[in-house]
């Protein structure tokens, strides 16, 4: 079981979670955080007090799928969140240790 | 005959007090403006708290002008510069009184005195904001009960009460002078005592720190607006004949193109200073347009009360800019709006005839006796029960420390992620 966790740039959570249901994927967590890599920030103005706005919105996905899903979620998020520019954002891999779901406390893969 | 004649000084005092009462009414109102608008500025970890205090400092107004403010602003007697003292509200004129004068007194007492108490909350109002966000809460409302009982009165008797500077000449129809250079130079004296937010002056650098709720403080400005056809058209003080129907109207009219005028000045300047359009700056300078028009909104052409309030606009800009300069910080340009305009307010009564000696006197004993006294009381307070929260307590928002709960605690609290300020490379 895998721990996908995908930045992307916030107008872009429709269409990567409708790209995914496309998939099979059947669950998505989103939280919405501020964070930058390359693509820097923008000068604001407040009263005359310039400020630089280092950090920008972003949503961060967290899906777990199992093994046989991992490559083709990635390859879903990369074409469906993608702009080409500056700015779209990182995807990476955890591994997952374990994996419960509350109501019946079922383990493992037949938890996802 | 007479009994007709008796009906209609009967029907005119009950006019003009229906108008007393409900221009008081509007003046009341902006009590709930200036609450959105600072509200909309600060940030919002420090609302509640400015609301707590906006709407207390209404209510302290409202008690202790009742007790002694009203009667030492308006008193039976005094030196002309020391108002006799006395408590409490007297009577209000009889029917028979009233005919018997053949119409000279035309309104009841009791309206004039609801029509001057909401006076005197907005001159504390403009305090409030200029402190917020470090001041302790129940230290400022301690200053309120001084400023509406002493300072805001004695200041108040000297033009309006006929006392020394009325008869020098000074000219303030609704109060450019006694009411919001008051206003702001007592806020001006507290922010000195009491000193810039944390943060907002680092290593000549002057930070942002943008309000949370701007729809609101433009909400709030235009509160303000509406309310102000009240605070300068019931300053004419009558309205039951053709030429005071005819001057009030005239009074709407140049209140409402000074506010517009200030709005576009500043909005201009702002776009040519900064290349942005900056709405806190238009807000700010519908204000000081309304201000800047407060002393004399009679007299001007509807062309002249524009460009008096359009400078008004422009000037606020500059004098908040300059105020961070100076590191003097006032979170929502209160000191600016009320106190620069205010000035600018009772020198551009002399476009309309005043006498330029009177109005640098009248400013001048206004500032003079707010600042000194402000100062003093501002101490004492500091010095006896303490005027700021603590680092800790202004890092976490004093809505916690006091208030104990917060304006908007579903939405996820400002983390650190803010608007910083980017070293240069």
């Amino acid at each position: 079981m895998k721990l996908v966790i995908a930045i992307i740039k916030p107008f872009k959570l429709d269409e990567v979670r409708e790209a995914l249901s496309g998939i099979g994927v059947t669950g998505i967590t989103a939280t919405e955080v501020k964070g930058f890599g390359r693509q820097k920030g923008h000068t604001e103005l407040y009263r005359g007090a310039e400020y630089v706005v280092d950090f920008l919105p972003k949503i961060k996905l967290e899906i777990a799928v199992n093994d046989n899903l991992v490559d083709q979620t990635i390859e879903t998020i990369l074409s469906s969140a993608s702009t080409s520019k500056i700015g779209d954002g990182k995807i990476f891999v955890l591994d997952i240790h374990e994996a419960i779901r509350v109501r019946t406390g079922e383990k493992g893969p037949e938890a996802l | 005959m007479e009994a007709l004649e008796g009906k209609v000084i009967e029907l005119a005092y009950a006019l003009d007090t229906f108008y007393f009462l409900v221009m008081g009414a509007f003046v009341m109102w902006m009590a709930a403006g200036f609450t959105m608008l600072e509200s909309g500025l600060v940030r919002a970890k420090n609302t509640a708290e400015i609301l707590t205090k906006n709407i207390s400092l209404y209510s302290i107004s409202v008690i202790m002008y009742m007790i002694v403010g009203y009667n030492l602003m308006y008193p039976g007697g005094g030196t002309g510069v020391i108002p006799e003292l006395s408590f409490f509200l007297g009577a209000d004129n009889t029917a028979e009184a009233v005919i018997a004068s053949g119409g000279d007194v035309y309104y009841s007492s009791i309206s004039d005195h609801f029509f001057q108490v909401v006076f005197v909350a907005t001159a504390c109002s403009i305090i409030s904001g200029a402190v917020a966000e470090r001041m302790k809460l129940w230290p400022f409302l301690l200053f309120c009960v001084v400023m509406t009982s002493v300072i805001y009165p004695v200041q108040g008797y000297w033009k309006w009460g006929g006392g020394f500077l009325d008869e020098a000449g000074f000219s303030d129809f609704a109060g450019s002078g006694v009411v919001h250079l008051c206003g702001a130079v007592a806020a001006l004296a507290g922010v000195l005592v009491l000193g810039s937010r944390k943060g907002k002056y680092t290593d000549g650098k002057v930070n942002a720190m943008p309000g949370a709720n701007l729809p609101l403080a433009t909400l709030g400005t235009f509160i303000l607006w509406l309310g102000w056809f009240g605070f300068n058209g019931g300053s004419e003080l009558i309205i039951s004949n053709v030429a005071e129907a005819n001057a009030v109207s005239m009074v709407f009219v140049n209140t409402n193109l000074a506010a517009a005028g200030g709005v576009m000045g500043a909005l201009l300047l702002s776009k040519v200073m900064f290349g942005k359009s900056d709405l806190t700056m238009a807000l700010n300078g519908a204000i000081g347009g309304l201000v800047s028009i407060t002393a004399e909104p009679l007299a001007p052409t509807p062309g002249l009360a524009l460009i008096i309030g359009a400078i008004g606009g422009l000037l606020v800009v500059m004098s908040i800019v300059m105020l961070d300069k100076m590191r003097i910080d006032d979170p929502v340009g209160a000191i600016s709006a009320h106190g620069t305009c205010g000035i600018w307010g009772l020198l551009a009564v002399t476009l309309t005839g005043g006498s330029l000696g009177a109005q640098i006197y009248g400013a001048s004993m206004i500032i003079l006796w707010t600042f000194i006294t402000s100062v003093i009381v501002w101490y004492i307070i500091k010095m006896f029960f303490g005027l700021r929260v603590t680092e800790e307590e202004e890092q976490d928002g004093v809505d916690i420390s006091e208030c104990g709960l917060e304006a908007y605690p579903e939405f996820s609290k400002a983390t650190g992620i803010k608007p910083s300020v980017y070293p240069e490379q």
